[in-house]
């Protein structure tokens, strides 16, 4: 037998014995002969543990290891606490199910409940949800959530400087579930209020306007008084963000928004290719009743003990089946225990350090990068935190294959054949920034 | 008169035009607990079998059906700050005050006697 | 498990002061750096977080984990979740280093191993499910459904057949099903069940028109019954013009029997989280690959991973750029900003290397083994409402003697303070004391019997102090929540729940 499987031989006839059966064939009986399978899968055949590191051990080397990372677009290189990576490991959490049953899964849903009001703190909203998948899906959800909020409105306007990873998840959200998308324009790199003003003169079924913070390009717009023109046009505002980054800028609370989403894998979770993340919904606590997902409560018990429970379960697809306006299940659970322990961790001080740490680093590679006058800022006279585009005068192909090359560095993320979009954070040093534009300088 | 639809909504008649929105005693007690009541708003007006609200308890929703063509005159406040009233007594806490539209629509719907058989049948 | 509650949270060990972290030295002046941001974009005042040194955060998550119940705490019996033993390998290959630090958006030069760990994972996938190709974007079983209807709704729309926007689905289906559907703008109608569970197929009949886009299906259903009728309702489902779709939430006793691409399926998606043994993570992150017959693969969402031996002009491909990634123009679209939960696909592809072909071939038999077996051992006590060999999972009716009192959540609860998790209950709708088991292959006689026997145990003091049963549990952490206070005035951050 294989050591995943406790049947011995005998276990199996006395089994078989006591449920009047002599052979395990005949628990298919119903299984039309013509459907089973006719000999045994062609795959590889059993591995021992040490056949399957050395398997991915081999696969590793082909990877290219230890990259300094200034690659951002949505997703950053952030130092990953020990107690965090290590505490999502208690099996307690990690075998555990969706706490259905609230007498033996207070570890789960109190540190939803942890997580929820974290997120709801540091994006200045009324309530968090339980998490959504990663950041494009969240922002994809937020639409719906706003269009089942809105009566008789299915049209969103979508700011064209939000990341286009998210938008193409939006439009496919939108193109199926039946909503209009309408793209608002955007000027030197940010949202442009003139064509807002018009776009929401022209339609009158908008449910929602959808921006981000900061936006694709690094920059952090100023929506001074956006919340203001969005709800006296009856819609809701929705903000799409990198969640780190709120720990200093304006909140989506403080801008008026009515939804706020986004990614939270810049809470120091690890990049592992593109996931799990964590996506996130907070929004006001008047939509509530709205909001897609799972919602963690607090409540007592029949000895006055104070608990958690999950709540406001009659939203939930399980429930709601078809009237379901989202069918999310299964979320990114264990990663809200990931965030909680990085934000108990890093305190308020610690994500403002972080912060500061970027920005200092981004201020100094963009410094650096457009030295020798053969780059220069896209949009210099925007404000940054701790990403920007870069306008090259030589290839970012050439770039990128140089320093990847000679620095083992990842210079950022192509946007075309002469702008990169480059992100800094506390991971990446002074020296590193110098390598990289002595890497730039030789560049043709 | 008190009429009753199929997807257990009543509506109570106090003259030829105006009447009394709610749900029946028969599905206030299949939901349980009520603990909240999605609310339309005055003014709004809904078509026969649109959607006008909802109603959950803590394992059971349903969504709310305008028995007839109407408009809102007013809803019931007392209901957002305390659902369970509808199981108390969901006769006397309608939902929401409404003009009929299209009084003829009255007849497609069942009276009390009509309503208890159907409702006998379904459980 | 620990009984005591332990009922910290975080923000009440908070210390004015402490921190838990030192970020590296970067050489650069950041003391006040962002004094240079204009002010108006700048969030006044700090988020209120907790300020804890590492031990303290430490000890905190560790007594909380001692109050939840885990695969590795005890038997998990919870129908249509296949809570099966997670190894430990896999979670030591998730968190592998040649694979955490990698960018999604890096080259595909510099990642050509984690390309290679995914495609190869979509081949397995490929074989198991008897599908052409696989996507692995989807981050759960529900995300898999959409993704697969939307895959479905491209079909139809690039034969430039509009018109089929409803989706036929059992009465008995998991709640997902309809909800997807609803989110992929279709239409649901239900199709009734026979008394075995099992779909009617005169009912299904009449349903089938040039309206229907795909009829969706898992198999064996959630009352763990093979749909034995499944070539015939394939053909006709085919017939009508509209694709199957198979939820795979129940494919484990399919496993070494038969494959869903076999019965006649399009499109199907597969829980990772279920069959493949990554763990649930408390509610996730999950996976939810989707597969297709051939013919189908140019829907797939993109990013899609594709190996290339020569390059469109025909020439070899240099080994580092093996792998790539492609947006293709029939795509249905994006799902996923990234390629998925790649450390969770890490893990099942470490199962399925693990257990290899031999292995995989004896998971549905064994599964269905220890179902059987549970479902014959308890049968004298509990209403057995379908009386045939199950597969992976079975559904009683409650207590057979129904003159207790004792409900099925009743003894769900007292099966808590006995240290099991409670079986899937209330679900599926078609009975009224639905109480759903589904032990696993990872489970063994002994544990099997010692929770037969608490079963027996039960049902005999439903009988003899069914206020044990009723009032259950007694020895848990905490007992009877108040729901309906909860639903009826949410708390759902702690500033709430200070604020009372």
């Amino acid at each position: 037998m294989h050591r995943l499987f406790p049947h011995t031989p005998e276990d199996i006839s006395k089994m078989l014995g006591d449920c009047g059966l002599t052979e395990l064939s005949q628990l298919y009986v119903d299984v039309p002969q013509e459907l089973k399978l006719k000999e045994p899968y062609k795959l590889p055949a059993r591995m021992s543990e040490p056949e399957v590191r050395r398997f991915f051990d081999d696969l590793g080397r082909r990877n290219r290891q230890g990259m300094i990372c200034f690659a951002g677009a949505g997703f950053y290189d952030h130092y990953t606490p020990a107690a965090a990576l290590n505490l999502v490991g208690r099996s307690e959490f990690l075998t555990a199910y969706t706490p259905y049953q609230p007498e033996i899964s207070q570890g789960t849903l109190q540190y939803i409940f942890e997580y929820q009001t974290m997120m709801s703190r540091l994006t200045g909203m009324e309530i968090s949800n339980a998490s959504m998948y990663d950041g494009a899906t969240a922002t994809a959800e937020a639409m719906m959530m706003a269009v089942a909020s809105v009566r008789k409105r299915r049209r969103v306007l979508v700011s064209a400087t939000i990341n286009p990873a998210y938008r193409r998840v939006v439009d496919t959200y939108a193109h199926y579930h039946g909503i209009e998308v309408e793209t608002i324009a955007e000027a030197d790199g940010v949202t442009s209020r003139e064509d807002l003003e018009a776009k929401l003169q022209e339609f009158s079924d908008v449910a929602a306007v959808i921006v981000p913070v900061p936006n694709y390009y690094g920059i952090v717009e100023d929506y001074t008084g956006l919340s203001e023109l969005v709800h006296s046009n009856k819609a809701l505002l929705v903000m799409t963000c990198v969640a780190a980054d709120l720990a200093v800028l304006k909140t989506p609370g403080e801008w008026g928004a009515d939804i706020a989403c986004g990614d939270s894998q810049s809470l120091g979770i690890p990049l592992s290719y593109g996931g799990p993340y964590l996506g996130f919904i907070c929004s006001t606590k008047a939509l509530m009743r709205k909001m897609p997902g799972r919602v963690v409560g607090a409540t007592h018990d029949s000895e006055g003990r104070r608990c958690f429970v999950l709540t406001l379960q009659a939203r939930e697809q399980h429930i709601r089946r078809e009237k379901a306006t989202s069918n999310i299940c299964s979320n990114q659970g264990l990663m809200t225990l990931y965030v909680s322990i990085y934000m108990s961790l890093m305190g308020a001080e610690g994500l403002r350090e972080i912060a500061e740490h970027g920005h200092a680093a981004a201020e100094y590679l963009a410094k650096k990068m457009t030295e020798d006058g053969r780059a220069s800022l896209r949009y210099p006279d925007k404000p940054f935190l701790n990403e920007f585009v870069l306008r090259t005068d030589y290839p970012v192909d050439t770039l990128i294959h140089a320093a990847m090359k000679s620095e083992n560095i990842l210079a950022g993320v192509k946007l075309n054949e002469h702008e990169i979009l480059m992100a800094a954070t506390e991971m990446q040093t002074r020296e590193d920034i110098d390598r990289l534009a002595a890497v730039a300088r030789k560049c043709n | 008169m008190i009429y009753y639809s199929k997807t257990h909504e009543y509506i109570n008649m106090i003259n030829d035009t105006e009447g009394y929105v709610g749900i029946s005693a028969f599905a206030a007690k299949q939901l349980g607990n009520v603990v909240y009541v999605d609310l339309p708003e005055a003014d709004d007006e809904f078509e026969q079998g649109e959607d006008f609200g909802a109603i959950e308890s803590v394992k059971a929703a349903s969504d709310l059906y305008a028995p007839v063509d109407l408009e809102v005159i007013e809803v019931n406040e007392a209901l957002a700050d305390d659902p369970r009233l509808i199981n108390a007594d969901p006769m006397k806490n309608f939902i929401m005050k409404v003009e009929v539209k299209d009084a003829s629509q009255l007849e497609e719907l069942m009276d009390e006697a009509a309503y208890a058989d159907f409702c006998a049948k379904e459980h | 498990m620990n009984k005591e509650l332990y009922g910290n949270l975080v923000f009440e060990l908070s210390h004015k002061g402490r921190k838990g972290y030192a970020l590296p030295a970067n050489g650069l002046d950041n003391a006040g750096a962002l004094n240079d941001m204009p002010a108006a974009v700048m969030r006044t005042g700090a988020p209120d977080l907790p300020e804890c040194d590492e031990l303290t955060v430490v000890r905190h998550y560790n007594n909380m984990s001692t109050n939840n119940f885990g695969v590795d705490t005890g038997f998990y019996p919870l129908g249509s979740c296949t809570m099966k033993y997670n190894p430990k390998l896999n979670e030591e290959i998730a968190s592998h280093r040649a694979f955490a630090g990698l960018h999604p958006f890096a080259p595909a030069s510099a990642v050509q191993g984690a390309l290679k760990a995914y495609w190869t994972l979509q081949q397995l996938l490929s074989e198991i499910g008897g599908m052409s190709e696989f996507t692995l974007n989807p981050f759960a079983g529900a995300h898999g459904e959409l993704t697969g209807l939307m895959v479905i709704r491209r079909y139809h729309e690039s034969r430039g057949d509009t018109k089929r926007r409803k989706v036929i689905v059992p009465d008995s289906a998991h709640g997902t099903n309809p909800a997807s559907a609803a989110v992929a703008g279709l239409e649901i109608v239900e199709v009734k069940s026979r008394p075995d569970g099992t779909v009617d197929v005169d009912d299904l009949r009449p349903l089938l028109d040039d309206t229907v886009a795909a009829m969706m299906m898992t198999n064996p259903n959630t009352l763990g019954i093979f749909e034995k009728n499944i070539p015939e309702i394939a053909h006709m489902v085919h017939e009508a013009g509209a694709l199957m779709y198979y939820d795979g939430a129940n494919l484990n006793p399919m496993l070494g029997v038969a494959r869903p691409g076999d019965m006649g399926f399009d499109v199907m998606h597969i829980n990772l989280h279920k069959t493949f043994s990554t763990p649930h993570g408390g509610g996730g992150p999950g996976s939810g690959p989707v597969g297709v017959r051939e013919g189908l693969e140019e829907f797939l969402p993109t990013p899609r991973v594709v190996r290339r031996h020569v390059n469109s002009d025909d020439q070899p491909v240099a080994e580092e750029n093996r792998f790539a990634i492609e947006y293709g123009p029939e795509a249905l679209g994006s799902i996923s900003a990234t390629l998925g939960n790649f450390a969770v696909q890490l893990r099942a592809l470490s199962y399925i290397l693990s257990l290899g072909s031999d292995g995989l071939m004896q998971v549905g038999p064994l599964a269905t083994l220890n179902a059987n077996y549970i479902k014959e051992m308890l049968k004298d006590d509990y209403l057995l409402p379908i009386e045939t060999v199950c597969k992976h999972e079975f559904v009683f009716d409650g207590l057979r003697d129904k003159s207790t009192g004792v409900t099925t959540l009743n003894v769900a609860k007292r099966l808590l303070d006995h240290g099991y998790h409670a079986p899937t209950i209330y679900f599926p709708l078609l009975f009224h004391e639905s109480l759903m088991i589904e032990p696993t292959e990872s489970e063994s006689l002994e544990t099997l019997d010692d929770f037969i026997g608490v079963m027996h145990d039960i049902a005999r003091e439903a009988r003899e102090t069914p206020d044990v049963v009723i009032n259950a549990p007694h020895n848990t952490p905490i007992t009877h929540p108040d729901d309906t206070e909860a639903a009826l005035h949410p708390i759902l951050t702690y500033d709430e729940l200070a604020a009372q």
